[in-house]
């Protein structure tokens, strides 16, 4: 049942295009409806799924028998996780972009087909459909941030569209090389992880690969595609690029790069986890001092893809465990924070520069924004009860076995991290400044409900999660016994 | 003396004889009855016949008598013919796929108006399409350079076919100059490939020439054939004519040089590569050189992925950018040369003919803006995503399976030519080519990427041209992009024949 996760938005795609060009109202309804099919499959099949038989075929056919290639679609717990992740922030998305009519038809086929490819990703065992998934988000991508984009919007589409390109050609050169050495026969990751490829071969695919999809995850220093395109995006296109693209790249990284070449990860795993670091650190302090209200969430992005990465290289189960957790936690709280910058304030103050935020008194003019914008601080500055707590939290014990002094700097990461949101939560919504704007000249519109059912979905899924992420714990934890995982979590070595 | 019955010739090139004698049929309805209708019913009317005349040879080529999977059918009886005309199961699809080219391109110029010599203009597409069957076909040089000049010599028409233009002109005068000396370069070598064999079939030239050390004459051989293709496939260094050519020939004319001219002339070119010179590849392999073609060949590949795909950035008019992209995706094709196997003719095979299909519509759509604007600049695409949502829907598709973006066509043909060469090589020797390759061909979305902005974001001129997009065209745009769609998320559908006929 999972597959029609993909089947539905695809269908959804095809229901939007045969709409009139005019009508914004069906456009918005056919993609809700699209996407809320899509989030109650995956919940229902989360909630039928055992994660202890690891991985489970969905469907498997031949597609191209004389190249190997397979249409082979299946999942484990961490597929099921993140394809509940993406229906979310799918959902989330169209709420918070309620009020687009501008080309509105054409700006929910490209949403909706990237959500396809998103969740093709996320359920793909044969590498090639697997990357035709992940190159299928590239163009969508491209289209959402040229056309109903803002600052600055063609270069940051640009430069978001070559960086992701050339990520994939990176791991096109990774999956080639794979494919030949084992005999050209097969597609299949499960077979190939099994395939003892030469240590050589190892040590410099790993890297091509790991790297290729990290450019998408924004590890440092890769990451500059990622400010640039979250704050030149539409805001439902930066939820979705923070809240599920950029776990694209995570995901790639754990499920192909890391499990094709164990003995790669092996030899590298130290520098990639010091680059993890840095990005947690350097990410943390950029976004200290922007003067824009975007560009402090993109850097904060940055700074929290960071522990995904620390958590995947941990090669323990609590640090992967935790990264797959903060895969989530991050897709849901990034989602809420966009949400609230672009759509609640930017769309009514239209402005993001938070000294002329902080003269506007915004928690007196739309005080469910600043309510909401302050859940989410919290929840993204990790404190207990929130889903990031559990996962950071996961990944920093992970980590402290593996790389202790790493471990340290993450904690410094930390304590940054809630410096900037902080002082970002006073400045955009609890200014003092000397003269307030008289209200009655710029009477902000209300918060309309969308916004509002959006902003509550994903309060109470960060809620939930904090309180409860056994509800997720189970269902990620037991994948990594599978064999799969198993040289990954031997270091190489079986 | 040997005597052989003609009978039985033209029965084994009976597609060639069709194709023939429609090009007559063609001529003598349009100047001995059409003579005084519109142009309009004139191109109809030849065009209807030219159609018949394609459809009859291609059910010839697919019905009747194929041989089998694998089989070279070699002429019976004929001694002297033997290695002149061979019939394969693979040929035979190329060949189709060739005819189906042509009848795309005669779709594309039945509403042209840049001629009145409609009888003419069909006839000679026609005569240039039995020369790429007989190219097909051809395992003997001599019989390689004559179906190539019958090809080259009526394109070379084609493209000053447009009397009014002093580009049409100058792009031919162009294309003939440099065409005249390719074929001077191609003869010198095949005539030291004869010389130091004694022999025009390919096979026989093989067998003599021996191996793998090379003759210093074998090298300089090698080097003149490269040189004569190069300028007939349009690889850098030898692409100049390309751009100008592209840009000034007739939209149609264009249109048939970059797909079924490539089509046929690749085929024979890997066949001349790893037929002819089979024991003289030497070898391109990373740190592993040996003289021979390959390296020869893999030197065309980095200089033309790299020039093509830099060049065609800078441009600002789009004929120009896909002719670029041209020269950058014959360097793509001719890795499936270099990968010497089955595999990498299967994959080129693949390659060209989704190729040929894109680039057709790509230069249909062009052509259709050129001709409402009088150029093909990229501003004059702006907006086009709202005035023509069709034609900026296929322009789409057509530019991402150029780029190489799954699921389209030609991403898997990409795919399929990478996985070819890196198998080609022992030890992964020549993945350096796929990882120069693939990092070109991430270069090239920056410019298809281009024109699809002015397309889909860039808005609308103020008082924007329409265009006048022929109903036939709109169907063939129609149909191309399906066949793009499809063999991009069902590739088997072509490419299980192909595989099948090896």
């Amino acid at each position: 049942m999972l597959a029609w996760t993909v089947y539905i938005s695809f269908l959804g795609v095809l229901a939007l295009m045969l709409l009139p060009a005019g009508n914004a109202r069906a456009a918005r309804g056919v993609a809700l409806v699209t996407a809320l099919l899509g989030f109650l499959i995956g919940l229902v099949s989360a909630f039928g799924f055992a994660p202890e038989r690891g991985i489970q075929t969905i469907t498997r056919t031949a597609w191209i028998p004389g190249l190997g290639i397979d249409y082979y679609l299946a999942a484990d717990g961490i597929s099921v996780t993140l394809v509940l992740l993406t229906g979310l922030a799918a959902v989330a998305g169209i709420l918070f972009s309620w009020n687009i009519e501008h080309r509105a038809k054409e700006f929910f086929v490209f949403y909706l087909a990237l959500i396809a490819g998103v969740y093709g990703v996320f359920l793909s065992f044969d590498l090639f459909l697997l990357f035709v998934f992940y190159e299928l988000a590239i163009i969508p991508k491209y289209f959402l941030i040229a056309i109903w984009g803002s600052t600055n919007r063609e270069y940051g589409a640009m430069k978001l569209a070559l960086y992701s390109f050339i990520g994939s050609a990176m791991v096109l050169v990774g999956l080639v090389a794979a494919y030949v050495t084992a005999g050209s026969k097969t597609m299949d990751l499960l077979v190939l992880a099994q395939y003892p490829f030469p240590p050589a071969l190892q040590n410099w695919a790993f890297p091509v690969v790991f790297i290729g999809f990290a450019i998408l995850a924004g590890l440092w220093p890769f990451h500059t595609w990622a400010p640039t395109g979250h704050v030149a995006a539409p805001t439902a296109a930066s939820m979705l690029l923070a809240g599920v693209v950029m776990k694209l790249g995570a995901y790639g990284a754990l499920r192909v790069a890391m499990t094709l070449f164990p003995l790669g990860l092996a030899t590298w795993r130290n520098e990639i986890a010091l680059l993890a670091v840095i990005g947690i650190v350097y990410g943390a302090l950029v976004a200290l001092v922007q003067k824009d209200f975007k560009f402090v969430i993109g850097y904060s992005s940055v700074s929290h893809m960071g522990f995904v990465i620390l958590g995947l290289v941990t090669l323990n189960t609590i640090g992967m465990t935790g990264a797959v957790l903060q895969m989530f936690s991050h897709g849901v709280i990034a989602g809420l924070l966009f949400g609230v910058v672009g759509r609640m304030v930017y769309d009514r103050t239209h402005t993001r520069d938070l000294p002329e935020l902080e003269a506007m008194r915004l928690n007196k003019a739309l005080p469910f924004a600043a309510g909401t914008f302050a859940v989410a601080a919290f929840a993204s500055m990790g404190l207990p009860g929130f889903s990031g707590f559990a996962a950071e939290l996961q990944v920093l014990i992970g980590a402290w076995s593996a790389f202790p002094t790493y471990t340290v700097l993450a904690g410094v990461g930390i304590v940054v991290g809630v410096a900037y949101t902080l002082r970002v939560l006073q400045m955009a919504f609890f200014g003092e400044a000397p003269e307030p704007v008289p209200e009655a000249a710029h009477p902000l519109p209300p918060i309309t409900l969308p916004e509002r059912l959006g902003a509550v979905l994903l309060i109470a899924t960060t809620v939930l999660i904090g309180l409860c992420p056994r509800l997720l714990l189970s269902l990620i934890g037991p994948s990594f016994q599978s064999p799969l995982f198993e040289h990954v979590l031997k270091g190489g070595n079986l | 003396m040997i005597t052989f019955s003609y009978s039985q010739l033209l029965g084994l090139v009976a597609p060639e004889t069709i194709l023939v004698l429609t090009a007559l049929v063609v001529l003598a309805v349009d100047l001995l009855v059409m003579r005084e209708s519109s142009l309009r019913d004139r191109f109809l009317v030849s065009g209807l016949f030219a159609t018949v005349g394609l459809i009859i040879a291609g059910a010839w080529l697919l019905a009747i008598n194929v041989p089998a999977p694998g089989a070279h059918e070699v002429v019976v009886g004929l001694p002297m013919l033997t290695g002149m005309y061979v019939d394969s199961a693979l040929g035979r699809l190329v060949k189709v796929a060739v005819l189906v080219l042509t009848l795309c391109t005669i779709v594309m110029s039945l509403a042209a108006t840049f001629t009145k010599h409609v009888g003419e203009y069909l006839a000679l597409i026609l005569l240039a399409t039995v020369g790429m069957l007989f190219l097909i076909s051809a395992e003997d040089v001599l019989m390689i350079f004559i179906a190539l000049e019958l090809t080259s010599l009526s394109l070379y028409i084609l493209t000053a076919f447009n009397k009014r233009s002093l580009r049409s002109a100058e792009a031919a005068l162009k294309y003939f100059l440099f065409g005249g000396m390719s074929a001077a370069f191609m003869l010198f070598g095949l005539s030291y490939l004869y010389g130091l064999s004694g022999s025009t079939g390919l096979h026989e030239i093989a067998a003599r020439l021996g191996g793998p050390i090379l003759d210093p004459l074998v090298a300089a051989a090698i080097v003149m054939v490269a040189i004569g293709f190069g300028f007939k496939i349009a690889v850098a260094p030898f692409h100049l004519w390309a751009p100008d050519t592209y840009q000034g020939a007739p939209t149609p004319s264009a249109a048939f040089i970059a797909s079924g001219s490539k089509v046929a002339s690749f085929f024979v070119l890997a066949k001349v590569m790893t037929l002819g010179l089979a024991h003289s590849g030497g070898s391109a392999g990373w740190g592993g050189y040996a003289p021979g073609w390959l390296p020869v060949l893999a030197v065309l590949v980095v200089l033309s992925t790299f020039l093509g795909n830099l060049a065609a950035i800078a441009q600002t008019n789009v004929k120009r950018l896909l002719a670029y992209s041209a020269i950058a995706h014959a360097g793509y094709a001719l890795l499936g040369i270099l990968a010497n196997s089955p595999a990498g003719l299967t994959a080129l095979v693949f390659y060209v003919i989704t190729y040929g299909l894109t680039v057709l519509g790509a230069f249909a759509i062009v052509g259709l803006v050129e001709e409402a604007t009088g150029e093909a600049r990229l501003v004059d695409f702006a907006g086009l995503g709202r005035r023509e949502p069709m034609l900026a829907f296929c322009m789409l598709i057509f530019l991402l399976s150029l780029a190489g973006i799954p699921p389209l066509a030609g991403f898997f043909g990409k795919f399929y030519l990478f996985a070819a060469v890196a198998a080609g090589g022992a030890n992964l020797s020549l993945l350096w080519l796929v990882v120069f390759a693939i990092a070109m061909s991430a270069v090239s979305l920056y410019y298809y990427l281009q024109v699809l902005k002015q397309i889909y974001v860039a808005p609308s001129p103020a008082e924007p041209i329409a265009l006048r997009v022929p109903a036939a065209t709109r169907v063939l745009l129609a149909l191309i992009t399906l066949v793009i769609l499809v063999l991009g998320c069902a590739p088997n559908l072509l490419l299980g024949y192909l595989l099948a006929a090896q």
